[in-house]
């Protein structure tokens, strides 16, 4: 499919209206949002951007998206606390959360789990990794 | 110390690594088994042809028995024998190897420890890894560009068509981060060189420090005489490398010299001669905390003192901070000491000075007079928790030494049976 949104993101609303795959993507590093952005809108996603922690519930809970993207470091709050609080919500129990973190070391791994991230990734990552991890939650969540 | 008071504890300790009864050496040599009771005890001082003769039953050189190998050396040994993994067969002989090889005894103890300070380095570099928070922000930065870096970079070489304001844009993103990256992996260069050139090179900083206490004999004139000042001997020091270890013996120098001016060396030496030491008169004398009396006694050169004097401070954890040693009194180099230490005892009774005497467990018993008490470090605040260190003193040779408490070095290489204290298994099996 071709896309007609521009770089600054600003049609994001016309990709909910055509697709309905909604994700929400929290990382503070603007170049990765961009390009996990552009990747994701050409995968018919649309993608919503935030960059604080702090307030990155919030934001999930108004959006109610399919997908989570989830930086592990981030200012204000941590990926894991986002999770948690996420998994303590009503009707988010099962919303799957895919985390990005750049120290893949077993332990932030486990927590990760424990917290309720439903798939981990670490950069660097491929753009093909993204993709598939996206499109394979989606499925698994789907089904479910 | 006297070693030759000794002589009768190492008579015991080969006897009874030779599975022999009390009685049987005693006829085996002529004298009555009470009598080698006593002496066994160092009841009795023995010299002569009955050290001969024994020596001779136990089948060791007679100086072996009256000098005994350095206790230190041996502790390190037995610390050689445990690390190795390897079971060793004559753990039983060590005493006999220290004496008499004890060039090559001391070649093995040099290797050792030096192998504790490699070892230490690895775990305190693996722990910075881990735990750094400046390492783990640097690298997490080099990670975080390397993915956008990376993104970008496939999108723009994967996708077939792209429209020139989203092409435009990520190759500007591109050039912002390779930019980014070089910056980040410079200082993350940087950062690491800063810490391994220098630093580890001779081992753990607080070791730097040491080495530089002991080369100065835990007594510098130059802060007694208010000739020169910390920072000046400080920065002549060729021992301190490191800026950590230059710190350390900063701090250490700094209350030195706060110590030395509360008890000045002549007024103290007078004191001492007058009543001998006797550190709650000190403390007394000259109005200050018996803390600083016990550290400035460890500071006196030994003929002021009369004899020699060990000292350990450790902080709340227990972790040894300032160690002085002492002939016989075994510190364990890495890890932690025995709990058993009256230092340990005072830790946990703030402000109340501890006195006991000790008997080290090993081969060459000896009785140690240790004097701790625990002290704030800074005057305590309302709302904030008061920090401690305790500080002990340890002097050879106690006096009324009927009934020590027994203790350790560390449980790694304490014979002791049944400690209540043990927190792991000792490599010894015997029982002395």
């Amino acid at each position: 499919m071709r896309l007609r949104t521009g770089p600054a993101g600003g049609q994001r609303r016309e990709g909910i209206l055509l697709m309905g795959r909604h994700v929400v993507l929290i990382e503070d590093e603007p170049n990765i949002t961009e390009a996990i952005r552009f990747l994701l809108m050409r995968d018919g996603w649309s993608v919503d951007a935030h960059t604080d922690g702090a307030t990155a519930v919030e934001v999930i809970r108004d959006a109610n998206p399919d997908l989570v993207i989830l930086d592990l470091m981030l200012p204000g709050k941590s990926g894991l606390e986002i999770v948690r609080e996420l998994r303590m919500e009503g009707g988010m129990g099962a919303l799957p959360v895919l985390m990005l973190t750049a120290r893949g070391q077993m332990r932030d791994r486990e927590m990760a789990e424990k917290a309720g991230v439903t798939r981990f990734m670490t950069k660097p990552f491929s753009n093909a990794e993204v993709l598939t991890a996206v499109r394979d939650l989606h499925a698994q969540a789907g089904q479910g | 110390m006297a070693r030759d008071t000794l002589t009768g504890s190492r008579i015991r300790e080969r006897r009874l690594i030779l599975g022999m009864r009390q009685a049987e050496l005693a006829r085996a040599t002529g004298i009555s088994a009470s009598y080698l009771n006593l002496i066994e005890h160092n009841r009795r001082r023995i010299g002569g042809k009955l050290l001969v003769d024994i020596a001779g039953v136990l089948g060791v050189e007679p100086s072996m028995l009256s000098e005994g190998a350095e206790a230190a050396l041996i502790s390190t040994l037995r610390e050689a024998a445990a690390d190795s993994g390897v079971p060793v067969a004559e753990l039983d002989r060590v005493d006999e190897f220290a004496g008499r090889f004890p060039g090559w005894a001391e070649v093995l103890a040099t290797g050792h420890r030096r192998i504790a300070t490699l070892e230490r380095t690895v775990e305190t570099l693996s722990d910075r890894l881990t735990h750094d928070p400046n390492l783990a922000a640097s690298v997490h930065e080099v990670l975080s560009t390397a993915a956008a870096i990376r993104s970008t970079a496939s999108i723009l070489a994967e996708t077939g068509e792209l429209e020139p304001e989203w092409r435009d844009r990520f190759h500007k993103n591109l050039n912002e981060d390779s930019l980014r990256l070089s910056e980040s992996s410079r200082a993350l260069v940087n950062f690491l060189d800063e810490g391994d050139t220098s630093d580890d090179r001779r081992g753990m900083p607080q070791e730097e420090a040491e080495v530089f206490f002991q080369e100065n004999g835990f007594h510098f004139p130059a802060l007694e005489d208010g000739s020169a000042g910390a920072e000046q001997l400080i920065q002549t020091a060729p021992a301190l490398t490191s800026p950590a270890a230059r710190s350390l013996a900063q701090a250490a120098l700094t209350q030195y010299q706060a110590d030395a001016r509360a008890m000045p060396l002549h007024a103290l030496e007078e004191e001492i001669q007058a009543k001998g030491v006797a550190p709650v008169a000190i403390a007394r004398r000259f109005a200050c905390g018996l803390s600083a009396v016990l550290r400035r006694l460890a500071a006196l050169p030994e003929e002021v003192l009369g004899q020699e004097a060990g000292l350990v401070v450790c902080d709340a954890s227990g972790t040894l901070l300032f160690r002085k040693p002492v002939t016989g009194f075994a510190m364990p180099r890495f890890g932690a000491s025995c709990p058993l230490w009256p230092l340990y005892t005072a830790l946990v009774h703030p402000n109340v000075p501890v006195r006991r005497n000790v008997l080290q467990q090993g081969r060459n018993a000896a009785a140690f007079d240790c004097m701790a008490v625990a002290w704030p470090q800074e005057m305590p605040d309302f709302g904030a928790d008061p920090m401690y260190r305790a500080v002990m003193l340890i002097l050879p040779g106690a006096k009324d030494a009927e009934d020590p408490q027994l203790v350790g070095a560390s449980c790694r290489i304490c014979p002791r049976q049944g400690c209540p204290a043990r927190r792991e298994p000792s490599i010894l099996k015997e029982e002395f």
